[in-house]
C-alpha cells in the first residue's frame, strides 16, 4: 500500500473546503472540530480554545454554540464577530446590572464574576465562581486589590471580612447562610452606599442585617435608635455603627469588648468621659480582664430604652437586678452609686465635688509645704557640709 | 574586720577612734518597715496604671504582665498583706501601752506623738535653713519623722479603708449609702495619689537622699548607727542618754557585710522603683 504524505491529506482537504460551497454551522461538533485544539488561535493571538469536557459539565453545555454566537451561521466565519449579548436570555440580570456601579459592560463583563464563558456553573454548585463560599474570593479578585481599591476610592475590606464573624463562618465552617458579600450588596444591582435604594444605605442596613438576624432588628426596631433611624434621623446608630460592616467581631471577644465603648462615646460624648472616671472604666481599659461593665451590659444593645422606661435595664426598678448581674449581693443602697457620676460638677454632685475639692488641697497643701522645706534643707545641709569640708582643708566635698 | 577601713556614709567625719554602733530600731521594727516599703512599691505600681489606666503605659505594663486580673490580684495581695501588718502594729502598741505599762509611747522624749517642742523644732529648723538661728537639737524622733509615721498610719486607715469599701461594695453598701461608693474610689485614688509622690520625692530625701545620709540612710535596716552619725542627728537623745547613762545599754554589734550590701541593693532598688513610678505618675498627672 502506498502511504500518502500529511502534507497531502492536509491541502487536500483544504482544497475540499475552499471548493466546497459555505455551509450552515449547527452542531458543537462543527465547532470543536477545530476550537478543541487546546493551540488554536484568532487572528490577534489571543486562545480561541474550548475545553469541550468543561463545557458539556457546565449548565450551558446542552446549548449550540451558535445559540450564543449568533453573528456565526456560516463556515468559514469572520475573523470579527459581535460580543456574546448575554442578556438575550437572561434579562432579568442584565436590568439589574443598569445603573449599578458595575454597569460598564467593558469593564465589568458579566465573565468577571462567573468566570470562564465555557464553563459556567449554577450558584448552587461548588465549582460556580458565585456559589455562596466562593463569592468572596471572585469579589475579592477585584476588591481585595489595593491598587484597584485605590482607583475607586474604596477601603481593602477584603482581609477584614476574611477575618470577621462572617468571613471565619464561610471560610473555616463552609457554613452557606454565613453573610457573603451579595448577602449584604447584592448581586447584579449593586448601589452605592450613598444611593437610597441601596440595602446598605444608612436607613437600610438594619432590614439588610435583618433578612438574618431578624429577632435582633426586631429588638432594635423597639428601642430609640432604631426609632430615629426609623424617622429619618441618620445620626442614629444602625447595626454597622457598632459592630462595623465588614470587621464584625463576636460581640463577647475581649476585642470587642475593648473598643465598643469608644463607640458610643462618639456620640455620648459626657457620659463617656464621667465613665471614665469610674473604677469600671479603669480596669476595663486595661485589658485581659474584660468582664468589667461595658455600656451595653447596663444599658442593653438593641432595645435601647430611656431610663424612664420600666423596661429599660437601667430604670430604677431594675437596677438591683441589673448590677445584681456582676455585683452578687447588690441592694438597694448599692444602686444608689453613680455610674456616671461628675466629681468635678457642683451641682450635680455636691458631695463628691467637695470631698474632691478636699483630697486635692490636701495633696497640694502637703506638697507644696515640704517640697520647700525640703529644697531649704537640702541647700543649707549641702552649704554646712562644703564649709566643715573647707575649714578641715584638703577633702573636697 | 574591725581594722578593715570602711568608706562613710555621708558627711559627718568618722572620729578615728574604734567605732561604736548604737541600736535605733528593733529587729521587729526594721521588718516592719521591709513589709512596708515591698507592698507600698506593690500597691504603687499596680495601684498607678489603674488610676491612669488612659496613659501611654498602663495598658502596656497590664499586657506585660497578663492583664488587670494579675494587677488586681497583686494589688489585693499586697493590701492585704500590709493590712496584717498594721493590724500586728497597733496590737504591739496596745501591748506596749497597755499590757507591759510601757512608759514613754504615748507622751516624753522618745513618743512618736506630737508635743511643743516638735512644733518649736519644725520653726527653728525653718529658721536655721535660712540662715535665722542655730540647728535645733533633735530629740529621738525628729518632727518629719512623726509626719512620716502619721501620715502613713492616717494613709493606711483612708486608703485602707476606702480600699475595702470598694473590694466589698456590696457589703459596705448595707450601712453605707449610694453616693459614698463613688466618694470611695476618688479618696482612695487621691490618698494614694499622696501617699505616692510624698514617700517617692519628700520621704526618700529627707530621710536617705539629703546630704547628711547619703546616699541611703542605712539604719532602718541594719537597725543600728555609728556612735558618731547619732550624736550628729539627734545630739538631744544622744545627750540624754549619755546623761541618763543609758548609753552602754544601746550599743549594738557592727553591721555584718554581707547585711549591709543586701540591705543596699535592696534600698536601692526600693529607691529605683519608686522614683520610676514617681516619674511616670507625674508624666500621667500633667497629660491628664
Amino acid at each position: 500500500m502506498k502511504t500518502v504524505p500529511a502534507i497531502t491529506l492536509t491541502l487536500a482537504a483544504s482544497a475540499l473546503l475552499l471548493l466546497a460551497p459555505p455551509r450552515a454551522v449547527k452542531a458543537q461538533t462543527d465547532c470543536l472540530a477545530c476550537h478543541a485544539d487546546a493551540g488554536v488561535q484568532d487572528a490577534s493571538g489571543h486562545s480561541v480554545a474550548v475545553d469541550a469536557a468543561k463545557f458539556h459539565s457546565s449548565i450551558h453545555g446542552s446549548l449550540q454554540c451558535g445559540d450564543c454566537h449568533t453573528s456565526i451561521k456560516d463556515y468559514p466565519h469572520p475573523d470579527k464577530m459581535a460580543p456574546v449579548k448575554c442578556e438575550t436570555c437572561h434579562a432579568d440580570e442584565a436590568a439589574g446590572l443598569v445603573g449599578s456601579v458595575h454597569a460598564s459592560r467593558a469593564e465589568h463583563p458579566c465573565t468577571s464574576c462567573h468566570g470562564d464563558a465555557h464553563s459556567i456553573y449554577p450558584k448552587s454548585d461548588p465549582k460556580s465562581a458565585v456559589y455562596p463560599l466562593n463569592v468572596p474570593r471572585t469579589c475579592g479578585n477585584c476588591h481585595g486589590n489595593d491598587a484597584m481599591a485605590k482607583k475607586h476610592g474604596l477601603p481593602n475590606v477584603y482581609p477584614l471580612y476574611l477575618d470577621s464573624i462572617h468571613g471565619f463562618a464561610l471560610s473555616k465552617e463552609g457554613l452557606l447562610v454565613a453573610a457573603n458579600c451579595q448577602s449584604c450588596h447584592g448581586s447584579h444591582h449593586i448601589l452605592s452606599h450613598k444611593d437610597p435604594q441601596s440595602p446598605i444605605y444608612k436607613a437600610n442596613v438594619p432590614k439588610t442585617c435583618g433578612n438574618c438576624h431578624a429577632g435582633i432588628t426586631a429588638d432594635y426596631e423597639g428601642g430609640v435608635h432604631g426609632k430615629a433611624v426609623a424617622a429619618g434621623k441618620l445620626d442614629a446608630p444602625v447595626c454597622s455603627d457598632c459592630h462595623t460592616a465588614h470587621a464584625i467581631e463576636q460581640p463577647t471577644a475581649s476585642a470587642f469588648r475593648m473598643q465598643s465603648t469608644p463607640i458610643c462615646g462618639n456620640c455620648h460624648k459626657d457620659k463617656f468621659s464621667t465613665y471614665r472616671d469610674t473604677f469600671h472604666s479603669q480596669l476595663g481599659s486595661l485589658g485581659g480582664y474584660v468582664e468589667t461593665a461595658r455600656c451595653w451590659d447596663c444599658h442593653g444593645a438593641h432595645e435601647m430604652l430611656p431610663a424612664s422606661d420600666p423596661r429599660s435595664p437601667v430604670n430604677k426598678a431594675n437596677l438591683v437586678a441589673t448590677c445584681g448581674r456582676c455585683h452578687a449581693g447588690a441592694n438597694a443602697s448599692f444602686v444608689q452609686y453613680q455610674p456616671h457620676a461628675n466629681a468635678r460638677n457642683r451641682k450635680l454632685n455636691p458631695a463628691l465635688y467637695y470631698i474632691r475639692l478636699f483630697m486635692n488641697l490636701l495633696l497640694a497643701g502637703t506638697l507644696t509645704f515640704f517640697m520647700i522645706h525640703t529644697i531649704l534643707w537640702l541647700i543649707r545641709s549641702r552649704y554646712d557640709q562644703v564649709k566643715k569640708r573647707k575649714a578641715e582643708g584638703g577633702r573636697h566635698a | 574586720m574591725p581594722d578593715l577601713e570602711q568608706a562613710a556614709d555621708g558627711s559627718w567625719e568618722p572620729s578615728g577612734a574604734e567605732e561604736r554602733y548604737i541600736v535605733r530600731f528593733t529587729r521587729a521594727q526594721r521588718y516592719l518597715h521591709a513589709v512596708l516599703f515591698t507592698t507600698f512599691l506593690g500597691l504603687a505600681a499596680t495601684g498607678l496604671p489603674m488610676r491612669f489606666s488612659q496613659s501611654f503605659w498602663a495598658r502596656r505594663f497590664a499586657s506585660g504582665v497578663g492583664g488587670f486580673g494579675t494587677i488586681i490580684f497583686f494589688h489585693k495581695l499586697c493590701a492585704v498583706v500590709l493590712t496584717i501588718a498594721f493590724l500586728i502594729h497597733v496590737k504591739d502598741i496596745f501591748q506596749r501601752a497597755l499590757v507591759n505599762r510601757e512608759k514613754g509611747i504615748f507622751w516624753g522624749s522618745t513618743s512618736m506623738v506630737g508635743n511643743w517642742k516638735d512644733v518649736k523644732d519644725l520653726l527653728g529648723h525653718l529658721r536655721w535653713m535660712v540662715g535665722l538661728g542655730p540647728k535645733p537639737q533633735f530629740e529621738r524622733y525628729a518632727y518629719w519623722e512623726k509626719f512620716d509615721y502619721w501620715a502613713v498610719f492616717w494613709g493606711m486607715i483612708v486608703i485602707g479603708f476606702s480600699g475595702y469599701a470598694m473590694w466589698f461594695a456590696p457589703f459596705f453598701a448595707r450601712f453605707l449609702p449610694g453616693w459614698a461608693l463613688n466618694a470611695v474610689l476618688v479618696i482612695h485614688s487621691e490618698e494614694g495619689l499622696l501617699a505616692i509622690l510624698f514617700i517617692f520625692s519628700i520621704h526618700f530625701v529627707n530621710t536617705h537622699l539629703r546630704p547628711d545620709s547619703f546616699p541611703m540612710d542605712m539604719v532602718i535596716f541594719t537597725g543600728v548607727e555609728s556612735e558618731d552619725e547619732f550624736k550628729h542627728k539627734r545630739p538631744k537623745e544622744y545627750a540624754r542618754s549619755v546623761a541618763q547613762g543609758k548609753l552602754e545599754g544601746r550599743v549594738g554589734e557592727k553591721p555584718a557585710v554581707w547585711l549591709v550590701n543586701f540591705s543596699r541593693v535592696v534600698g536601692f532598688t526600693a529607691i529605683l522603683i519608686g522614683l520610676t513610678l514617681l516619674v511616670l505618675t507625674l508624666s500621667a498627672y500633667f497629660r491628664e
